[in-house]
Order: C-alpha cells, then sequence, then structure tokens
C-alpha cells in the first residue's frame, strides 16, 4: 500500500516540477498546486496507513483507529493552500492584464537596472 | 496560567481584525494600530523580563500537556528576536505615520502590516513544528499583500516573484514536516528534539534536515535561493521594503538557529558544513551584489543577502561565541537595515528618485538625516566603535578558533566591501553637491507637506541610529546576555523543561 503511495507521491513531485520549469505563469501555479497535492499525501503516508475506524468517534474505543493528527495537518494545508493559490491567480491575472503576457519570461520590468 | 506568550500574537490578530473593520477610516486605523503595536510591544518587553530573569515560560494551548496540544514557549531567543521586531515595526509605523501617503494608507497598508507582524511574533514565539509552518503562512499572506499594494506593473511583477517562491519554500516545509512527524511521532520541538536524541533518525535525518535548509534557505534568501530577494524588494513603496528587510528574511534566518540548535543539533557533519559554505557565498555575493547597485533601496535590499551570511555563519560554527555573536549581528541588523532603506524612503521622497547619480547635496541640506545615514552604515560594515563591530568581532574571533579560515577571510573581506557601498551611496547623496538638474536639498525649496513629512520620517531614522548608539555603548552587556542565549540554544535543558517538565530534563 504505502509502495504505490510512495510511486504516486512521486509522480506528483516530478509532475509538479515539470510544470513549475514551464514558461506559462498558469502552468506555474497549476504546478504548485501538484507540489501542493504531493506534500499532502506525503504527510498522510509518512504518517502511517492504518486501516481502522474514523478516529474520536463514539464507538472507536478500543477498536484500532486511524492517527487523527495528519488529517489535521493536511486539513490544514489544504485550507491554506486553497488561499494562496486564490491570491496567487489573483495576482497573475492583473500581472498579465498590465503585461500583456503570460511568459514568464517577459515579467522583466522589476529586474531592469537603474538607467 | 500565564497567558502572556501569546498576548503578542493574538492582540495582534484580533487588532488586525478590528482594523479591517474600520477600513474606511484611516485616521481610526492609526489609533488601533497605534495601540495594537504598543501593547503587544510592552508585552514583550515583560516576557522579555520574566525571560530573563525566571526562564523560558511555556504556554500550553487549551491546556493539552505538551506533546498532544500546541505550545508556545517564550525564551530567550525567541523574546529578544519579538522584542526587536516590535520595536522596529514602531518606527516603520511611525514613518508611514508621518509619511502620509495617503494612497498606501487608504489600500490598507495598517491592517496587513499588524497581520504580518502577529505572524512573525507567531513564527518566534511557538514551540510547535507545524504551527511554524502556520504562522509562516500567516506572515507570507500580510506579506504578499504588503507588496502588492496598490503597485503599478513593476511592483506586481515583483510580487508575483515573491510569492511564488514563497509558496515553493512553504510546500518544501511542509513535506519536512509531515516526514519528521511520520518518524518520531510528533511536532512539538522540545518534544522533537528528545526523541531525536534518544532514538534518531537513521538514513532519513541528513535528508530532512536539507529539506528544511532548502526551505528556510529561501526564505532568508541565503545563497544559491536568493535571486527573488532583488527582483521584488525594492518594488514596493519604502516602508514595505523596510519592513520586510528587518522582519522578513529574519524570520527564515531564526527558523533555521532555531531547528538547526535544537532538532538536528547532531547534523553537524554535513549540514553545517554545507551551512558554512553556504554563509561564505552569501556574503560575498551579497557585498558584491549590493555594490554594483545604482538606487539606494537597492544597494541595501542586495546587501541583505550578505548579512544573512554572517548570522548563518555563526550557526554553522556552531561554538557559544559564534552563536552569541550571531544573535547580536542579527539584533543589530533589524535595527540598522531599517533605519538605511528608510533613508532611501526619504532622499526618494524629497527628490523624487533614489538613484544616487541623480542624488547629491543631502548632507548640505538635511543635516541630521546624513548623519543618521552615515552612523548606519558605518555601523553596518562594522566599523568600531559601533554595534556592527561587536558582532563580526565575536564572529571573527569564533572563526579563526574553529579553523574556518577561507570563510573567516571572505567576512574580512566583505566588510570591507559593504564598507565600500555604505560610502559610494554617502559620496553620491550625501557628500557632493546637488547635481545641477535637482532641486536643492535644503528645507524651504518644497511643499510645506513634504517638508513635514520629511521631518517626522527623518525621526525614524533618528530613533534607529539612537537604538544603535545604546546598543554600541551597551555592548557588554547585550552580548553577555546574547552568549547566555547561546549557550542556552546549545543545551536546551532549560527549555525542554520549560516545556515537557521534568521528563524533559532527562536528556
Amino acid at each position: 500500500m504505502e509502495f504505490g503511495f510512495a510511486i504516486v507521491i512521486g509522480g506528483l513531485y516530478a509532475a509538479g516540477f515539470y510544470m513549475m520549469l514551464r514558461r506559462n505563469i498558469v502552468k506555474f501555479i497549476l504546478g504548485l498546486s501538484l507540489l501542493g497535492h504531493g506534500a499532502n499525501l506525503l504527510i498522510f503516508t509518512a504518517a502511517g496507513l492504518t486501516r481502522g475506524n474514523a478516529p474520536l468517534t463514539a464507538g472507536s474505543g478500543n477498536m484500532m483507529m486511524a492517527d487523527p493528527v495528519p488529517q489535521a495537518l493536511i486539513l490544514t494545508a489544504i485550507v491554506i493552500g486553497f488561499g494562496v493559490t486564490a491570491f496567487m491567480l489573483v495576482l497573475a491575472g492583473r500581472v498579465s492584464q498590465l503585461s500583456g503576457a503570460d511568459n514568464v519570461d517577459a515579467l522583466r520590468e522589476s529586474e531592469k537596472p537603474t538607467t | 496560567m500565564n497567558l502572556l506568550p501569546v498576548y503578542p500574537v493574538a492582540g495582534l490578530i484580533l487588532w488586525t481584525a478590528v482594523c479591517v473593520a474600520l477600513y474606511r477610516y484611516p485616521r481610526a486605523q492609526t489609533m488601533v494600530t497605534a495601540l495594537a503595536l504598543l501593547s503587544a510591544w510592552g508585552a514583550a518587553l515583560v516576557l522579555l523580563l520574566t525571560v530573563t530573569r525566571h526562564g523560558p515560560v511555556a504556554l500550553f494551548v487549551g491546556n493539552w500537556p505538551a506533546p498532544y496540544g500546541i505550545t508556545f514557549v517564550a525564551d530567550r531567543l525567541s523574546t529578544l528576536m519579538t522584542t526587536t521586531a516590535l520595536t522596529v515595526t514602531l518606527c516603520v509605523f511611525a514613518y508611514t505615520t508621518f509619511s502620509s501617503e495617503q494612497a498606501l494608507i487608504r489600500h490598507g497598508f495598517y491592517p496587513a502590516m499588524l497581520a504580518m507582524t502577529g505572524g512573525v511574533c507567531g513564527a518566534f514565539l511557538t514551540g510547535d513544528l507545524f504551527n511554524l509552518y502556520v504562522w509562516f503562512e500567516v506572515l507570507l499572506m500580510g506579506s504578499f499583500a504588503l507588496i502588492a499594494l496598490g503597485g503599478g506593473r513593476k511592483q506586481l511583477e515583483g510580487a508575483l516573484k515573491y510569492v511564488a517562491i514563497n509558496l515553493v519554500s512553504s510546500a518544501l516545509f511542509l513535506a519536512g514536516a509531515g516526514i519528521l512527524y511520520g518518524s518520531l511521532g510528533t511536532l512539538n520541538m522540545a518534544d522533537l528534539a528528545v526523541k531525536m536524541h534518544l532514538q534518531g533518525m537513521p538514513r532519513l535525518s541528513t535528508a530532512v534536515a536539507a529539506l528544511f535548509l532548502c526551505a528556510f534557505g529561501i526564505k532568508a534568501a541565503l545563497f544559491p535561493f536568493f535571486f527573488w530577494l532583488p527582483a521584488s524588494y525594492h518594488t514596493p513603496p519604502a516602508a514595505v521594503n523596510a519592513l520586510f528587510g528587518a522582519l522578513m528574511t529574519k524570520v527564515g534566518v531564526f527558523a533555521m538557529i532555531r531547528v538547526f540548535t535544537l532538532v538536528f543539533p547532531h547534523e553537524t557533519g554535513v549540514t553545517h558544513t554545507l551551512l558554512l559554505i553556504l554563509a561564505g557565498f552569501s556574503m560575498l555575493v551579497g557585498a558584491m551584489g549590493a555594490y554594483g547597485q545604482w538606487e539606494i533601496r537597492r544597494v541595501f535590499s542586495f546587501s541583505i543577502i550578505g548579512q544573512i551570511g554572517y548570522v548563518v555563519m555563526g550557526l554553522a560554527l556552531d561554538t557559544p561565541l559564534a552563536l552569541a555573536g550571531a544573535l547580536f549581528f542579527l539584533v543589530h541588523n533589524m535595527i540598522v537595515k531599517t533605519a538605511l532603506l528608510l533613508t532611501g524612503g526619504i532622499a526618494e521622497r524629497l527628490a523624487g528618485t533614489g538613484d544616487i547619480r541623480r542624488l547629491g547635496g543631502l548632507y548640505a541640506g538635511r543635516p541630521v538625516l546624513a548623519y543618521g545615514y552615515l552612523l548606519c552604515a558605518l555601523s553596518l560594515a562594522g566599523v568600531p566603535p559601533l554595534s556592527g563591530f561587536f558582532g563580526k568581532l565575536a564572529l571573527i574571533q569564533a572563526g579563526f578558533s574553529g579553523r574556518a579560515w577561507v570563510v573567516t577571510t571572505i567576512a574580512i573581506a566583505a566588510s570591507f566591501l559593504s564598507l565600500a557601498y555604505g560610502m559610494k551611496v554617502w559620496i553620491y547623496a550625501f557628500w557632493r553637491p546637488a547635481p545641477a538638474d535637482v532641486l536643492d536639498m535644503a528645507p524651504g525649496w518644497r511643499s510645506p507637506r513634504v517638508e513635514s513629512a520629511a521631518r517626522g520620517m527623518t525621526w525614524s531614522v533618528v530613533a534607529l541610529a539612537g537604538l544603535m548608539l545604546l546598543m554600541s555603548v551597551f555592548s557588554g552587556p547585550v552580548m553577555a546576555y546574547c552568549v547566555t542565549t547561546a549557550e542556552g540554544l546549545l543545551d536546551p535543558a532549560e527549555y525542554l523543561r520549560a516545556v515537557l517538565g521534568n521528563g524533559g530534563a532527562a536528556r
């Protein structure tokens, strides 16, 4: 089971980095969210995959139950990731409106030496 | 239960909400922000005194005992950083209020600044690794808003680069935290320290340490990860630039110090050698890059990279003296860097440009500002008897006694370079007479609005220069404080006892 997850995580990371190395801003943001998903799945897998009941419910008394901490961590990370991705999409939209390009190579305005 | 450690954080976040509610009333926002910052600053000061007298204080959120709930820990390092950060923020706040840049304030500068400062204090005071991640995101969200405030094309392009690289860094941090939890079953930093000591993480610990090194290295703008900084820091208005220069990279380097002294103290073989090499390159690249710039704020933004190098050098040498030097230098740098970046902002306000080739006559026209700048620039370069000298002295001494000849030589050479770029700005913008096409810098040539703003803004620089002078005069006690702090970092028994009770002291 862990092995399968490891392959998926590796795939997500590879795809994420590949997308981030493209020159299109939107592809970069997609790559970033893939990277976030990879990290979330990594937490989930690294903390151990337990086949058991839902944690902290009435019936879960002495039975085998899943570790609630990684679930809480992932939930937090997903919410944060949602917020920052939304912000970044708006920012990218505004930048491409102003510069008329969606290519990161065209974004040289802030790095130009002062003449 | 002592609620004090959480006040600077919770207080600032709550006041942010009040500030947002008063979005349409800038005057009320100013009052609220002043109140919020002053009360947080007071709390931080009380905390500093308490911790100095009685040792680290831990706060267990929701009264869950240490490894289960989230813990806030105020130890000597975190209170020192919190107090300095809030002091500097107060000065930037005063600068913004005097500058009366209505556009900036109307777009929500104050709430964004409060949110960011709250996040910074949270990152300093938390004792939980995942909570550190959350605070990083909080302060990033505030900084994203600040860097994009009302900007044109140039500023938004800078903001996009800043946002993108910081999100990559957060993803790496998250992965590192996940692997640590998977291996050791805890995220409480004190508990991690104990578990790391008792059972360790064979095979994985170096990889995880490298993940954290990359994540915090990006945030701190350390050598191979620094490219985003000169592309973005100079684009927002001077107040935002100064706030970032004072706080953002410093939080990254603080996290590095915290994690590498507490969680990975046994990784000295690989990571600390790597850190030493990166520190050497950072010092060199930062100083050379800064020398090549022509705008005041670009010079001192680029030089941040070099000063981060000095702090990381102290961390990599891993002796009490080196760490004490690094901490002293860090505090000194937060103060001086803010003053220099704000000086750039004032020059821009007066002349309409920060390009030193088009500036001149600031010494003749604005002697108070000029002396403030000169003292801070000399201190930044490490000219005795100013505060930068004592930090560098400790670092270089530790470097020679640690037989790190190359890095120590680079540290000395980079100091000369930083003197060179400080003096380059001094000669062009301050010392020589104003070029013919520039309005005389003396008071009386500009509109009363600009005049009164410039006078008020200069007060912030004077206050920061005064703080720097105080730190130079009392360098003995401050250095003694830093040495005790460094010893506490290298032998965290007190920290562990405060968080874990006597079980932690078994280490």
